[in-house]
């Protein structure tokens, strides 16, 4: 079976460059075709490099609490693209504070993200879930 | 060993020819006679003829040529995301020495097939898709360029995993010719492979339909598009050769009554820390064509790309006489400055053209803040380290001031986040060498280096637009 392929990217105003390298190099080994967006991605750069790669999942980080403005309206611009039922992760700090994870999870949910996960979320963590929502 | 080389270059109005000794490394004769357009071997005869060799001499020189005549090389270029494959295919066109009508990214539709008709384009190049990416696309443009009434060659350069199905799409009467990906994956830019491809296709089928066969027995060898000559001659003089060095990055400007090329040689990452690079990646050897920034048919848009009152400001003339003036350029093509106003105002025209071509073709900074601090992002080439700015074309090489024109390369007060470079030194092509030697480069580049860098250094361009030699 063919490699599936994701994009990733860490969104936004957002510079945290190592946490990404970390999970491109775990997500290679897992045996997927990662297509490595880096830091200060905007969501026109998800769209397009999920559009040109033909994407089956995009994978979102943000670590500085701005996740919320950063996202919404990225499943919208899919949508527009044609491409509005690709398989969307988030993860990361993706507000400040200490928020309640269940309304966390809920707010990301409701904008269209299909998994969000809280900080500290190892590869390992959910690779096995990824692996299930893409039918592998 | 001495070896006479004879370089010939048809332009649409003029063919130029350049006799030269590679031995010596040195320019022997140089002549031009008026271009003949329903048979260019008259032409080219007459300015064989012109350089003073014998008969003997003549048959005996190897003749190389490029053409720009009957409209140059015309391309369409096609691909799927505007600010990628599709951007891909336009830098690999304009890189093999295109004229490019349009970029077409998405879905073609009806009305770009039509469009497509009406621009009647030499080749076309199908981008689109990443290898292993989207397919759809790429299949879905291939079956609407295959229900052209006039077939063409077509260059596919996309999604490697369907090239083979997308040649396919095509009737027998269409050439299709596979490329690898102008995009492979990603941020990562391949135009070179479709950029030779292009140059096949134009010397197979191109010089054929545009009847510069007729002076193929007078050629020995490489066809190619004017500007991929000139763009041939920069890299040899940015890289030099084994045994002798080039002068590094720098840039070329040719200002034109039509349009400003502008080419880079220069791999414009970063030149200072903390900088995040942004956006798709450029190629090495980067051509530009602005086509409407020209000082005779394109004077129209000129104006309206930089503002009647760059032009008041630079001129002190009224904004009437400089509409006024732009009028007549337009429509008198041929009209010459015959005072030192009228000339000062063409050289407002040419400085305009470049630094507005320039400030296209160089990549810009733009302030990010971010809850880390202010961060730099970078998208396109930083050229503000080139410190080589060549000047070619009629319009330059023939200006009483060239140097004037040519400052509109550099850094501008009002524009600090382009980088432009920091501190040129200007050159002129006065001997109008660089195409000759772009085909030279092809079979004696250690002379071509040579010839370049003395010719150019004859012409080096210091204050008031005298020339030191």
């Amino acid at each position: 079976m063919e490699a599936k392929t994701l994009v990733l990217g860490v969104i936004g105003a957002d510079v945290h460059a190592v946490g990404n390298k970390i999970l491109e190099i775990a997500l290679t080994e897992a045996g997927f075709n990662v297509v490595n967006l880096g830091v200060l991605v905007s969501q026109k750069e998800f769209v397009e490099a999920a559009l040109e790669t033909n994407a089956d999942a995009i994978l979102v980080s943000s670590l500085y609490g701005h996740a919320e403005i950063d996202a919404r309206g990225l499943r919208e611009a899919l949508i527009e693209a044609g491409i509005g039922d690709i398989l969307m992760y988030i993860g990361g700090y993706l507000v400040v504070g200490n928020q309640d994870w269940s309304e966390v999870e809920a707010k990301f949910k409701q904008l269209g993200f299909d998994r969000v996960y809280p900080p500290s979320t190892l590869p390992e963590d959910f690779i096995p879930t990824l692996r299930e929502d893409l039918g592998m | 060993m001495n070896r006479t080389l004879v370089l010939v270059d048809i332009g649409s109005t003029f063919t130029k020819v350049t006799a030269v000794d590679t031995g010596q490394a040195r320019i022997l004769a140089q002549s031009s006679a008026p271009t003949t357009i329903q048979d260019v071997s008259i032409g080219l005869k007459n300015a064989l003829q012109g350089l003073g060799l014998t008969a003997e001499e003549l048959r005996q020189a190897r003749k190389l040529a490029c053409s720009s005549a009957a409209g140059g090389l015309r391309m369409v270029a096609i691909g799927l995301v505007q600010d990628l494959t599709a951007k891909a295919a336009k830098l690999a066109a304009l890189g093999a020495g295109a004229r490019v009508l349009n970029t077409y990214s998405f879905q073609l539709t009806e009305a770009d097939r039509e469009e497509i008709i009406e621009l009647g384009p030499d080749i076309i190049l199908l981008a689109g898709g990443t290898d292993g990416g989207n397919s759809e696309n790429i299949l879905h443009n291939a079956r609407v360029l295959a229900s052209l009434p006039q077939p063409l060659p077509v260059v596919i350069a996309g999604n490697r995993s369907v090239a083979k199905e997308v040649a396919a799409c095509f009737p027998e009467e269409f050439s299709t010719y596979i490329a690898p990906n102008v995009m492979p994956q990603i941020g990562k830019l391949q135009v070179d492979p479709a950029r030779e491809v292009i140059r096949r296709v134009f010397m197979e089928k191109i010089i054929y339909a545009k009847g510069l066969d007729k002076a193929e027995r007078w050629i020995d060898g490489i066809f190619m598009p004017t500007p991929a000559a000139v763009l041939r001659a920069g890299q040899l003089l940015s890289e030099g050769t084994a045994a002798n060095p080039g002068w590094g990055d720098l840039i070329i400007v040719d200002v034109g009554g039509a349009t400003t090329d502008v080419h880079s040689l220069g791999t414009g990452l970063p030149s200072r820390a903390g900088v995040v690079l942004r956006g798709l990646p450029e190629p090495f050897a980067k051509r530009t064509v602005e086509g409407d920034l020209g000082v005779r048919v394109s004077v129209l848009s000129l104006l309206e790309a930089v503002g009647v009152d760059a032009l008041v400001q630079e001129t002190r003339w009224t904004r009437e006489e400089v509409e006024s003036r732009a009028q007549l350029l337009h429509s008198q093509p041929e009209v010459l400055p015959q005072n030192q106003a009228e000339a000062a105002f063409d050289r407002a025209l040419a400085r305009q053209a470049v630094r507005h071509a320039v400030g296209r073709h160089v990549g810009h900074l733009s302030e990010l803040y971010t809850p880390a601090g202010l961060v730099w992002v970078q998208e396109g080439k930083d050229l503000s380290q080139v410190t080589t700015v060549i000047g070619t074309g009629g319009v330059l090489v023939k200006s009483d001031d060239p140097l004037a024109a040519l400052e509109g390369a550099g850094k501008q007060a009002d524009a600090p986040l382009e980088l432009r470079p920091e501190r040129p030194e200007f050159y002129l092509d006065g001997d109008y060498i660089l195409a000759a030697m772009g085909l030279l480069a092809q079979e004696e580049p250690e002379a071509a280096l040579e010839i370049l860098k003395n010719s150019l250094s004859n012409y080096k361009l210091c204050g008031e637009g005298t020339i030191v030699g």
